[in-house]
């Protein structure tokens, strides 16, 4: 199940605000597995810009390398060195341990902009023929 | 001092480590003109290290090396889609004859005069195997031959004025090829999805096209070794809509002989040369993507072409010429010739009856392959295939947590090139396998066997499957390193 205290994009991201006012970035369980299994990471060091729904990086599996889009619009301040370091995690644990980045939010109002939980749940199954 | 090397380390040195200063590979004979200076020391670099190694030093490390390689000539080789059967030495040897190899692409045509015979007919024979009216030798490979058919799609529209046609609808299953093609050719691309018997979603066609249609790029069979039930449908909306039907040529194999495609209304076809007309492959080429085009298209072919006419001496001759609307060169000259000479010499060699038993064998072992693999690994799409069946893991995966790329990895201890992975992208861990017409019946019993032997394998000993290969001189390769940061160049220790 996708956790219903994050907000998620139609690009299969995922976006956890914390109390700092600060956002985790990931990708969701149905993109890691359409994905495969994950070998490589490539996301931006701390200090990129990030601007919503443009590129962000990209992430290389068994099948093909595919395109991140940021979420949100903000500053990287951190990238989760034990995903780059195992990529695997990303399979594992994408809404935990499976994290890409953090990052200083730009515009908050974004986030009401990206689907809850149930309305990510709506665009998978519309989706359907995936 | 030396030790014993029992793990033959010392077959993997490169030849710059296995340089001695002074060593030397033949004997000059003593100098009988007058010493030259050389040129002055600003011209001359003297860092540039030399491998200095005796002939037999040489010759042994080319002919070790050689032996790490894997090819069709050495084993069974069933990667899907690629088609990658064995290449008749007959081939070779017509492609070496001086006057194949030894001619210029700029000498005047009257002194080429047998080699442009040999391009025309192979244009013919191209054309006819596919139903079409004329064809274009120029493209170097089966991406190029996309590009050369889009290229002209375009250049039809245009041509009658029509300028809002700027889409190209490709159903899911496609080489990621056709896609990019398109978009290098400057058009929008939809995606058609697959439906549950794998064939293309007439529905979500029709429901697709409008007068904004430049085209429909399918390949038949599919990448999921299926011919389209939906086919003729298919190509009827297409073209109704006022959209250019292309057929990507990289499965030809399965048809030949058989169906042409311009009889079921194709516009272009491409033929990679290099897959089903027999020119070696997979070290990255040459290759060659011939087109064919039909008659409403002829005119935007890529120039040059090789047409015959009669000459002032009344006698046939062999000239280059340019259709008059053509969309220009796809490339210097005229293609890989020698990928050329090879496709005509393995044609003639064939002959109509041959040709036809090609798509026959191919698809007749594919069908063995499939129906005594199938209840050992899944088959997402149960039906008859062509010339490619498809499997997947994914009952491997969810057991016993053994993926394609370990089955995959596991058959190189077997001697056997790995299948096809992870393709068609709609096919969870996807074994792609294509035999070939060329493989004899003991091979495939014993690929067969092989096959069930390590479904059985990661039951038991998962981690045999995980590690593998163990019997190569690499084994288990980090894939994403080496493709991020690889390691090319001998650098002095």
């Amino acid at each position: 199940m996708n956790p219903p205290d994050l907000r998620y994009s139609k690009e299969h991201e995922w976006v956890r605000l914390a109390s700092d006012g600060t956002v985790l970035i990931g990708i969701t369980r149905f993109a890691a597995e359409s994905l495969g299994d994950v070998v490589f990471i490539d996301i931006p060091e701390a200090g990129r810009q990030l601007d919503q729904f443009k590129k962000l990086g990209e992430i290389e599996s068994v099948k093909a390398v595919s395109d991140l889009f940021s979420p949100v619009s903000g500053q990287v301040v951190e990238r989760n060195q034990a995903a780059l370091d195992n990529p695997q995690l990303v399979n594992d644990s994408p809404y935990d341990k499976g994290w890409l980045l953090k990052a200083s939010l730009r515009n908050q109002a974004e986030l009401d902009t990206l689907m809850t939980a149930q309305q990510y749940e709506q665009y998978l199954s519309s989706e359907g023929s995936h | 001092m030396a030790t014993p090397d029992v793990t033959m380390d010392g077959r993997r040195k490169l030849l710059m480590d296995r340089s001695v200063p002074g060593r030397m590979g033949t004997t000059l004979p003593p100098l009988d003109v007058p010493a030259q200076p050389l040129p002055s020391k600003g011209l001359l670099r003297d860092d540039l290290p030399m491998p200095e190694v005796s002939e037999s030093e040489l010759v042994r490390y080319f002919s070790q090396i050689s032996q790490f390689n894997f090819s069709i000539d050495h084993n069974f080789y069933p990667l899907g889609s690629c088609t990658m059967k064995y290449n008749p030495k007959v081939n070779d040897e017509m492609a070496g004859m001086p006057g194949m190899a030894e001619i210029h692409p700029n000498q005047p045509p009257e002194t080429v005069q047998g080699a442009l015979k040999l391009m025309h007919r192979l244009q013919g024979y191209l054309a006819e195997a596919t139903g079409m009216a004329g064809a274009s030798l120029a493209p170097m490979a089966g991406a190029e031959g996309e590009l050369t058919g889009l290229l002209m799609a375009r250049a039809y529209h245009l041509s009658r004025g029509d300028a809002k046609r700027k889409k190209v609808l490709i159903p899911d299953s496609a080489h990621g090829t056709n896609p990019a093609s398109a978009a290098m050719a400057g058009f929008q691309v939809l995606a058609l999805p697959t439906d549950t018997n794998g064939n293309t979603d007439a529905e979500a066609l029709k429901a697709s096209v409008g007068d904004d249609l430049a085209a429909f790029m399918i390949t038949q069979p599919s990448t999921l070794g299926l011919f389209d039930a939906n086919l003729l449908e298919l190509v009827h909306i297409v073209r109704e809509a006022g959209g250019i039907v292309y057929g990507d040529g990289a499965n030809l194999n399965a048809l030949l002989g058989r169906v042409k495609l311009g009889d079921l209304g194709f516009d272009v076809v491409h033929s990679n040369l290099h897959k089903t007309f027999t020119q070696p492959h997979g070290g990255g080429g040459p290759g060659a993507g011939a087109v064919m085009v039909s008659r409403r298209l002829l005119p935007f072919l890529p120039t040059p072409l090789v047409e015959q006419r009669k000459g002032p001496d009344g006698k046939e001759q062999y000239v280059l010429a340019t259709p008059p609307k053509t969309i220009g060169k796809m490339g210097a000259f005229h293609g890989n010739f020698g990928a050329l000479v090879r496709a005509y010499s393995y044609i003639r060699t064939l002959g109509d009856a041959g040709v036809a038993e090609v798509s026959r064998d191919a698809v007749i072992n594919a069908n063995y392959i499939l129906s005594q693999l199938k209840g050992h690994y899944d088959l997402p799409y149960d039906r008859r295939c062509m010339h490619e069946a498809v499997f997947s893991a994914r009952n491997l995966r969810h057991k016993h947590g053994v993926s394609a790329l370990d089955v995959a990895k596991r058959l190189i201890d077997y001697g056997v090139h790995p299948p096809t992975m992870y393709f068609p992208l709609i096919v969870e861990e996807a074994l792609m396998i294509e035999p070939t017409e060329t493989e004899s019946k003991e091979t495939l019993d014993q690929f067969i066997a092989t096959m069930k032997a390590i479904a059985r394998e990661a039951a038991e000993n998962p981690k045999l499957l995980h590690d593998a290969p163990h019997n190569t001189p690499n084994t288990r390769l980090d894939e994403a390193r080496a493709a991020r940061q690889p390691d090319l160049r001998w650098r002095k220790a």
